[in-house]
């Protein structure tokens, strides 16, 4: 058995710890500019690179492991997609011929793609860590204030919409996801129904459109949106322009009523991306063009 | 109960720069079964079960610390539960020294549970605004149950790596004069 040394000393120590952690935590709880913020992020742009160093050197540990995974979830989803192709070779049809009238369109209003995203200044930024946490999922990304980038600017990819940036560092942001808790995104379907997208919690596959109407009918399939500024005064502005894709409703829950609740799959995995954009400027309010 | 030494010092504090390095860089990325492994919490709970309840909370506490700074998180929310994972499996080394080959997968599923449901319960306690769902509750299980496999490799080896930094203990001493031949009275045969 230990001496009553050994225990005290077991214990002092014990209570140092815990002590030291609710200090911690009652001191940085709810604070984004004190000074243990300005620690943190000055030990994020210290670690930065080694991180960075580490997440190109196990990139090919991660696709190995990943590739594995696709192969098991591309049979289940093989099925799925056959299904999803047959559709879908039907709406291509219509597509192409909306597609060479909206170019004929397009070159007459002298518009384009480039233009449309340029507008934005999009800042490309690679991923270098993200965190695991069912309830807080976040990505950190190598650029920051240096690279014009500040807080609550929406961040994409070529698929859709992933997030927005909660902290800023001189050369490092960290981007909370659409899977976390805290991100609510104003969104609109196809048909026109507006609603406000949030997760479902722990599912980063599944995320919810709350706060539409008893009489908008929603179909399975449908793409959703973000919607942009809605309002015409200014402080009520929205974060993301508009016509970001988010994703594609899966199912409705208990439909035509006041409780409603749109499930939709995000369009972009948000457990694999390497890299992301950061729209650092808002054209015209983020309002749809009219 | 093992004292401070440095050696073991120094090896606990790599072990837990390098383990959260590879958490955040590249085990956070490979998904199995729709969940991330989370090898911080297994790491911790086998330094406890390796080194004791004192060494086990320190390296949590610390652990904790640098996950919390890396991913601009609450400070304090992961060195509480960590910590509270380390000294726990110190302890049931302290009091009981399980042996077994499963050990470290019941140890490993413990720590989870604790990590896991302890951040979620903070979350909530803090007032993070998620419902709690069917879903969550899912997530958490699968990553208790990915987490126990990875349990047995991350076990291993931070056994690999703390032994040299550890007080010989007359058992291992006595199994290694076994094992090496050296000293087996069959050897003398």
């Amino acid at each position: 058995m230990y001496d009553a040394k050994t225990v005290r000393r077991r214990r002092a120590v014990l209570g140092l710890l815990v002590v030291s952690s609710l200090i911690l935590l009652t001191a940085s709880f709810g604070q984004s500019g004190g000074p243990l913020s300005s620690i943190q992020r000055g030990v994020v742009e210290v670690v930065s690179p080694i991180q960075e160093g580490a997440s190109r050197a196990l990139k090919p540990f991660r696709d190995l492991f990943g590739w594995v995974g696709d192969t098991v979830d591309a049979k289940g989803e093989n099925e799925d997609l056959r299904k999803e192709r047959d559709e879908l070779l039907g709406e291509v049809a219509q597509s192409k011929n909306a597609l060479l009238e909206n170019r004929q369109l397009k070159s007459m209003l002298q518009l384009d793609d480039t233009a449309e995203l340029a507008k934005y200044r999009p800042v490309t930024a690679r991923v270098n860590i993200r965190s695991s946490l069912v309830l807080a999922a976040t990505l950190n990304i190598d650029k920051g204030s240096s690279a014009g980038i500040r807080v609550d600017q929406p961040v994409i990819t070529g698929a859709g919409l992933v997030g927005k940036v909660a902290v800023v560092g001189r050369g490092f942001s960290v981007v909370r996801l659409i899977t976390d808790p805290r991100v609510r995104v104003s969104a609109v379907t196809q048909s026109g129904r507006t609603g406000v997208v949030k997760t479902a919690a722990g599912n980063p596959r599944d995320l919810i459109m709350d706060g539409t109407r008893a009489t908008d009918r929603v179909d399975e399939g449908e793409m959703i949106m973000t919607a942009g500024t809605m309002s015409q005064d200014d402080e009520l502005q929205s974060l993301y322009p508009p016509g970001i894709q988010i994703g594609r409703v899966t199912r409705v829950d208990e439909p035509g009523s006041d409780s409603q609740e749109v499930h939709l799959r995000p369009f972009v995995d948000v457990g694999r991306i390497d890299f992301v954009q950061v729209l650092t400027e808002a054209a015209n309010g983020n309002r749809p063009v009219s | 109960m093992i004292g401070f030494a440095p050696q073991l010092a120094i090896r606990l504090a790599l072990l837990g720069l390098v383990v959260v390095i590879l958490q955040v860089s590249a085990v956070a990325q490979i998904r199995i079964l729709g969940v991330n492994a989370d090898i911080v919490p297994l790491a911790v709970a086998s330094a406890g079960l390796l080194c004791g309840s004192l060494n086990g909370a320190a390296l949590g506490f610390f652990a904790g610390l640098f996950v919390d700074m890396t991913l601009i998180q609450t400070l304090g929310v992961n060195s509480l539960l960590y910590l509270a994972i380390g000294y726990t499996a110190g302890r049931l080394r302290e009091l009981r020294d399980p042996q077994g080959a499963v050990i470290p997968m019941a140890v490993g599923a413990a720590a989870t549970v604790i990590g896991v449901g302890g951040y979620a319960l903070m979350q909530f306690l803090l007032g993070v605004d998620a419902p709690v769902s069917f879903l969550l509750v899912g997530q958490v299980l699968l990553t208790v149950f990915v987490n126990t496999f990875a349990a047995v490799p991350t076990h291993a080896l931070v056994r690999r790596w703390l032994l040299p930094g550890l007080p010989d203990d007359p058992r291992r001493r006595r199994r290694r004069a076994y094992t090496t031949g050296g000293l087996s009275p069959l050897s003398r045969a």
